[in-house]
């Protein structure tokens, strides 16, 4: 078991390394940040130094080595734009990208499962194949359109719900929440529902497939043999027993959603890390697209490893080869 | 979260003074809210030499000079002034002014506020060097000596916003927020202490600013607003949406194409106008080949006929009415008429002529054409990549072919300027002079290159010309207005007469506001809540 850990802990490492240099290298074709830090007027000497004083006249070999060596101790350097450290501004961020992820993920769960039963259950009925031709709207509509057309519908023609941004802030210690005030649910709404949209379809069809696996299945017969109603066949024992791969896939697309927030957080100006991303892009703000790329490796990264260390757990196969 | 703190102990202070005058405030309190695509980055006004910053900036913090709503210059912390000899200015610091943290404004803070404008890390070191020495005579009189003899220091000081000398050394603020490391900067990056009529009271950075109104002003506005309060908005349709759903009384830039939607919804309009800005084209007259073009051997552009021609061939007024709405005010001549020695005279356009640039161009030996790629921003001016791509179509009309090679700007200036060696041979540019003078344009589009004088780096094609050179020395000095518009009017005249320089148009400006606020939209694209009045 614990030979098993230190090899994927490794191979993480090796992960992120790789990542970081991929996405170093990039940075040199993203254009040249010392035209977005000074003005128009500002003088040829200083934009050299300053470009020296950043070490962009360094190799990016050295460059890297650098980046390197701080990251390992937790140091991304300062903003090139705001002039703050990079770690406080990740974590000035980090709450608003994940309590949206959470909501969007409680709304993907919330409506994936029971359509997806639904589904599976009253096949070609006429509101069975109703909900499954709506939901491809959530996977064929490009999310910048779908967040556009929601704050249309429900901010500027109902004028129910504010159109963008996060309100209601109130700080419970560094953690910044806008879970305790109406304002900040009746912002977190229009952005919650967009990113959801396409997990909702992804779950509601992968819960109709197992479960039309799972009626198919002898147990199922024998339960209905011994006379079971059929709700606690349904929700008693075929959709516990399509559970299982609908876990794994929801936990690895938290990683994804996190990653995807980029344009749901553009779109609604939510002050999260995928806004912060896009600004930085626009910016030429290499400190925080480098932090930001390693950040959301990591992310991935450690939840493959937690998936990864709980199959080890819950399959006795891999136990006994020795997790080879 | 330090900063935060003091923020709201800040707040706090103030409510309890509030409280002490013996509850409510006699003003009604009325909010002003407002969207920018962007967001303040500092709050340092040393920090960057930027429009948008330092023109909000310009409502905490104010310069001894300033610009009214139709960009003339008034006084603001200097009284009056006067020139005792051609580099010597005497200034009278006007008296009773306050900070908001109750300091007193004297002549230390303006010598301080220079000196810490010149520090390593501020953006506001050329501005600064314009400025040699500064002798107090007394608490509310300095001495200014210039580097040489400068007619236009007056406007340069509306930028160089003075600071408390006392709050800055209590707080470890002595030098400039620098953008590569050192903490000594950055209480002033996230705090602030002007004698502008608005504080800053609550910054969250890119999510929020709050100013509200300080009532110690020694001025008298206009505005009857309390509280102003900013969010950036970056996607544009985002920032539309907002305005349209009631939530905010002022957002922009608005894009060009919205203006009917804004027009068609109730209760907002756009409010639009001709900004100080040029947009035009500039071609690479100095390489003997062009780096990108199919003529080899020779440079095409270094031969008037072919500039000539390219001007017959642009039809300024189809840009303005197909790609800007007809929103845009077609140019002649490389300054805007907001700008300090315009001259209405000399603004025609050249005449848009296929027939002529064809002759032309035959007559310089393409008669088939040539082709030519054309570098070309895409989010920064107003319709940017598409002005490009209508020119490229115009000129395809008299057999040049040119690819538009259209970039983010920030790819686009890492290519174009000066230190990457101006790789272009026909680019896309758009120019306010900051000091809302004419030599600004001078001394940086019109001039030959020369690293060392620092003049003429922005003139990316390298457009020369020695009597241009000699006049913007000239201008320079030249402290008598009449002698001085002759001479700009005579450099403008040879460069129109040598087609240096394609003019395209002053783009507009694009705001959309509620009905019932007023605001001056000023044609340097700054909002100046001096001038805001909310129903």
């Amino acid at each position: 078991m614990l030979s098993f850990i230190a090899r994927r802990v490794l191979q993480a490492f090796v992960v992120m390394a790789v990542v970081s240099l991929v996405s170093f290298s990039l940075f040199n074709f993203v254009g040249d940040p010392v035209n977005n830090m000074v003005g128009q007027e500002a003088s040829r000497e200083d934009r050299l130094q300053i470009r020296e004083e950043l070490g962009l006249n360094d190799p990016i070999v050295i460059q890297f080595a650098r980046f390197l060596g701080n990251a390992v101790q937790g140091e991304f350097g300062l903003s090139y734009r705001i002039r703050r450290p990079v770690s406080e501004l990740i974590a000035e961020r980090i709450p608003a990208t994940l309590e949206l992820v959470f909501v969007s993920a409680l709304v993907a769960l919330g409506l994936g499962i029971p359509f997806g039963v639904y589904t599976g259950i009253k096949r070609g009925t006429f509101a069975s194949s109703t909900v499954l031709t709506v939901s491809l709207v959530g996977v064929s509509l490009p999310t910048f359109i779908i967040g556009i057309g929601l704050i249309y519908l429900f901010a500027v023609y109902l004028g129910w719900l504010p159109s963008s941004g996060r309100r209601g802030v109130e700080e419970i210690g560094w953690w910044r929440t806008s879970f305790l005030s109406i304002d900040g649910w009746r912002s977190i709404i229009l952005p919650a529902l967009t990113l959801s949209l396409f997990q909702v379809t992804m779950i509601l069809r992968l819960v109709r497939a197992e479960m039309l696996e799972v009626m198919r299945t002898d147990y199922i017969k024998f339960a209905r043999a011994r006379g079971l109603s059929e709700q606690k066949i349904n929700y008693g024992v075929a959709l516990r027993n399509t559970l299982v791969p609908v876990i794994t896939i929801v936990g690895l697309n938290v990683g994804g959603l996190i990653a995807f927030s980029v344009i749901t957080e553009t779109v609604f100006q939510w002050p999260g890390t995928g806004l912060m991303f896009i600004q930085a892009v626009d910016f030429v703000d290499i400190p925080i697209m480098a932090a930001y790329l390693c950040f959301v490796a990591l992310i991935f990264v450690l939840i493959n490893l937690v998936v990864d260390i709980l199959y080890f757990v819950i399959d006795p196969r891999l136990r006994l080869s020795g997790g080879r | 979260m330090q900063y935060r703190k003091s923020l709201l102990a800040a707040a706090a202070v103030a409510g309890v003074a509030f409280a002490g005058l013996g509850g409510a405030p006699s003003v009604e309190a009325k909010t002003f809210k407002y969207a920018f695509q962007g967001s303040l980055s500092t709050l340092d006004p040393h920090g960057l030499n930027e429009t948008f910053l330092l023109g909000t900036l310009g409502n905490v913090y104010e310069g001894l000079t300033a610009y009214d709503a139709d960009l003339q210059l008034v006084p603001a912390l200097a009284e009056s002034w006067e020139v005792t000899a051609p580099d010597t200015w005497v200034f009278n610091l006007r008296k009773g002014v306050k900070f908001h943290g109750g300091q007193d404004f004297t002549a230390d803070d303006v010598i301080f506020s220079w000196q810490r404008a010149g520090s390593d890390g501020s953006d506001q070191k050329v501005r600064a060097s314009l400025i040699s020495d500064i002798r107090k005579i007394d608490d509310h009189t300095i001495e200014v000596k210039t580097a040489a003899p400068n007619p236009l220091l007056t406007q340069e000081m509306v930028q160089l916003l003075i600071m408390d000398k006392e709050w800055s050394e209590a707080n470890g603020t002595v030098t400039a927020t620098s953008v590569s490391g050192g903490e000594e900067g950055n209480f002033a990056n996230l705090n602030t202490n002007g004698t502008g009529p608005f504080m800053v009271t609550e910054n969250t950075q890119d999510v929020r600013t709050v100013f509200q109104r300080f009532d110690g002003y020694w001025g008298t506005t206009d505005t009857n607003v309390t509280e102003v309060v900013l969010t950036p908005i970056a996607q544009d349709a985002t920032r539309v949406a907002a305005l349209l759903s009631g939530e905010l009384d002022l957002v922009y830039p608005v894009p060009v194409q919205d203006w009917n939607r804004l027009e068609g919804a109730a209760g907002v309009q756009p409010l639009t106008g001709p900004e100080a800005r040029t947009i035009f084209l500039g071609m690479d007259q100095s390489r003997d080949e062009l780096l990108y073009s199919s003529v080899k051997g020779v440079n095409p552009f270094k031969d008037q006929r072919v500039r000539a021609a390219f001007a017959h061939a642009l039809d300024l007024n189809a840009i303005r009415d197909r790609v800007m709405r007809g929103a845009a005010t077609p140019t002649g001549v490389m300054v805007a008429p907001q700008i300090n020695g315009f001259n209405e005279d000399l603004n025609t356009p050249y005449e848009y002529n296929p027939e002529k640039s064809k002759a032309l161009l035959a007559e310089a030996g393409y008669p088939d054409g040539f082709e030519v790629t054309i570098d070309c921003p895409n989010d920064r001016y107003v319709n940017d990549e598409r002005i490009c791509q209508a020119a490229a179509s115009m000129l395809a009309k008299v057999g040049v072919k040119v690819e538009v090679f259209a970039q983010p700007k920030s790819k686009y200036f890492a290519k174009v300027l000066q230190q990457n060696g101006y790789d272009t041979s026909f680019y896309l540019l758009g120019w306010t002079p900051g000091s809302i003078d004419s030599h600004n344009v001078l001394a940086n589009l019109l001039s030959c290159q020369n690293v060392e004088k620092k003049i003429g780096l922005f003139n990316l094609g390298n457009y020369c010309n020695a009597r241009v050179d000699e006049i913007t020395a000239l201008v320079e000095k030249e402290t008598d207005p009449a002698k001085r518009q002759a001479l700009i009017d005579e450099a403008f005249r040879i460069v129109q007469e040598e087609v240096g320089y394609l003019p395209i148009h002053q783009q507009p400006l694009s705001w959309g506001v509620r009905d019932g606020v007023t605001v001056a939209q000023r044609a340097d694209n700054v909002l100046d809540f001096r001038n805001v009045v909310v129903p």
